[in-house]
């Protein structure tokens, strides 16, 4: 097959952030990387069933872009979207009790990997329908015009999407009617087996959003600092109508637990492997005096003991009683 | 002669036959080429038949059910893959406002012979986005028909007769059977227009169809050991119903209990009943039962999801309580 996908050199340019700004990204990939290895290793021992989707390797778009919103924001995702839901502020117990599908879960068990759910912080969701959760996304961003609130729509979807009519109709609306959303897509260069080129005649998402009359901005999704800073721009641009911002980034593992990845060749994941956006962050902090080896140490056990005490807490859960099966069909 | 095959090798033979004997074949749809086929269907075939005949799309499954329709009625046979029925929604408008209505609305002039095949149904915890049972919507439609093929021997022979019939063919094949195992008769005979006695039986029949077929066999076995002869009678066509075979076994057995996987209101049971009703009412010792999913999105969680389906548990029950 040969390698399709020839990966950019690995993101090495300085940090232009303070210690423990940094430091906090850094923890909240490796808090995502390790919740989700272990989610992994769970799935192999049949503790979390059904579709489970990793994000690693894209750790640093969740992160840097959502530390690029308020909590009045509001978040739309995929059912990727363990790694958002955690920098969002959902609890990791809760995340890990949803996969096990137990009643202490963020959706009560009802929901599963795929559908993260979350009041508190804003998330609405978790959306398996590929690019489902557009429309909703524009939908929140009128209720924000209208009500005349202060807050945007980040709504994350890979590059799959963009080829459903519901992107099309979605950006569409929200520029017509200049809507506060903030249109995330996140280009691992894959849906499932179909490499973006094979899906799309036009691969400059940039032109495909200008055609709809959104500003737009494209980065390497890999670099956090590259992330966050072109979320923090585009947000900056956003008064007047929807953006639209491009992550390039690739996913390292399969599709799902069910994909045996005939469609891409071993080099090229390995190639971008040397991209990973944690080993390449912590170097350039490293390499500029911003880490110790002992920090990042630290860091990574801390990242441990918070998955342990997630599994911990989702073990204990308890199985919600079969008598409330009808429960929230309808509002009572 | 007969061998062992499972649904999916069955699926796979019945879909490798359809391109080797037809070169007007082709088969489309989401990652049914390099992936493999989102259930390892076409595992193979793009190298064996090549991308202009195992056609990879993009995530557009209202673009391509439509491009399926047009290229039927340009003198092809399409084969298109949606991956499942909750997806087969964003198609709807194509399926239902084109597919369906094309012949009718032409005075009879285009025929659209397309066959269109998706994933229906729960059991493997993929929660309330990949497990519904909606081909009871798809039955509603006149212009289609709609196939629910719940052996090794259908799965292996449904698709020849689908693609040979002139108009839209809606095939639904249950995601809990792919891994199940049967014997293959060499000689199968398979026809889409008649329903099929599974077991025989006295006592009661129990009327059911895909994914809920193994589970209605289960119940015939316990009630077997009750002293209850169940009749299993697996609708196999959903659309056009075989209302003469409905009508044979209620006749035969007096009492019946439909089974289905999709929500009870509106259902294909209800349908089902009222046929029963319309046609053997006379000849019944009890009201007819019936076992549908709960009324609730299907869960997640394992023992929620198991206590929203039809279980041959609640079948059993549902069957003891014709003869209280
Ligand atoms: C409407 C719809 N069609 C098909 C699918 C099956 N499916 C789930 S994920 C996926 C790939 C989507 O790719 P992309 O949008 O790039 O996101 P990624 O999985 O790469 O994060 C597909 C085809 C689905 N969930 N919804």
């Amino acid at each position: 097959m040969g390698i399709e996908h020839p990966a950019p050199p690995p993101p090495s340019g300085p940090v232009p952030w303070d210690k423990s700004f940094a430091l906090k990204l850094l923890a909240d990939m490796l808090r995502i990387r390790r919740l989700e290895e272990k989610s992994a290793e769970l799935y192999g021992a049949s503790k979390i069933r059904g579709f489970l989707h990793l994000y690693i390797g894209e750790e640093a778009v969740a992160v840097g872009a959502l530390h690029a919103l308020k909590p009045a924001d509001n978040i739309v995702a995929t059912y990727r979207e363990h790694g958002h839901a955690l920098v969002r502020g959902v609890d990791m117990g809760a995340i890990m009790a949803e996969m096990y599908g137990k009643q202490e879960g963020c959706a009560r068990g009802r929901g599963g990997s795929m559908h993260l759910f979350d009041a508190a912080t804003r998330l609405f969701g978790g959306n398996a329908i590929v690019g489902g959760g557009l429309p909703l996304a524009v939908g929140l961003g009128l209720a924000t015009q209208m009500l005349e609130e202060e807050r945007i729509t980040a709504c994350f979807f890979g590059d799959g999407a963009v080829a459903e009519g519901a992107f099309h109709e979605s950006l569409n609306l929200a520029a017509l009617w200049k809507l506060p959303v903030l249109f995330c897509c996140e280009n691992n260069l894959f849906g499932m087996g179909t490499a973006f080129e094979r899906a799309e005649a036009q691969t400059d998402l940039r032109l495909k959003a200008a055609g709809y009359n959104l500003p737009a901005l494209s980065c390497d999704g890999m670099d956090i600092v590259s992330v966050h800073e072109t979320t923090r721009e585009a947000i900056a641009q956003l008064k007047n109508g929807p953006v639209f911002v491009e992550y390039r980034t690739y996913r390292f593992r399969a599709h799902s637990m069910f994909d045996a990845e005939l469609y891409r060749d071993k080099a090229e994941v390995e190639a971008w492997k040397a991209r990973g956006p944690i080993h390449t962050f912590t170097a350039r902090l490293k390499r500029q005096g911003k880490l110790t080896e002992e920090e990042f140490l630290a860091l990574d056990a801390a990242a441990n003991a918070e998955v342990d005490a997630a599994v911990a807490f989702a073990e204990a859960g308890s199985w919600e009683p079969v008598e409330y099966l009808l429960k929230d069909v309808h509002t009572p | 002669m007969t061998r062992k095959l499972s649904y999916r090798e069955a699926m796979r033979e019945a879909l490798h036959e359809a391109l080797t004997n037809d070169p007007r074949v082709f088969l489309m749809g989401e990652d049914v080429g390099r992936y493999g086929g989102t259930y390892a269907f076409s595992k193979g075939f793009l190298d064996e038949f090549g991308p202009t005949r195992i056609r990879d799309t993009p995530l557009s499954e209202l673009g391509f059910v439509g491009a399926g329709i047009g290229a039927a009625l340009g003198g092809l046979r399409p084969i298109v893959e949606v991956m499942t029925v909750n997806f087969s929604l964003l198609a709807l408008d194509q399926i239902v406002n084109t597919a369906a209505l094309y012949r009718h609305m032409s005075g009879g002039q285009f025929s659209v012979p397309l066959v269109i095949r998706m994933a229906t149904g729960a059991s493997r915890q993929l929660a309330a986005q990949h497990s519904h049972s909606l081909e009871g919507w798809y039955a509603h439609i006149p212009g289609i028909k709609v196939l629910a093929p719940a052996t090794i021997e259908d799965a292996r022979g449904m698709l020849a007769p689908a693609l040979a019939d002139p108009d839209p063919v809606v095939i639904f094949e249950h995601g809990g059977l792919f891994n199940m195992e049967g014997e293959l008769p060499d000689d199968f005979a398979v026809d889409i227009s008649s329903a099929r006695v599974r077991r025989a039986g006295k006592d009661v029949v129990i009327i059911t169809h895909g994914g809920s077929l193994p589970k209605a066999l289960a119940a015939a076995e316990t009630l077997a050991a009750d002293g209850i002869a169940a009749e299993v009678l697996d609708l196999r066509v959903l659309r056009p119903l075989d209302t003469a075979a409905l009508v044979a076994s209620v006749a035969r057995c007096r009492r019946a209990v439909v089974v289905d996987e999709g929500w009870r209101s509106g259902s294909l049971a209800a349908e089902v009943m009222a046929r029963i009703m319309e046609n053997a009412f006379f000849e019944l010792d009890a009201p007819v039962a019936r076992v549908c999913s709960e009324e609730v999105p299907i869960p997640y969680a394992k023992h929620l999801e198991d206590a929203a389906l039809p279980q041959p548990e609640k079948i059993v029950a549902a069957v003891k309580g014709l003869f209280a």
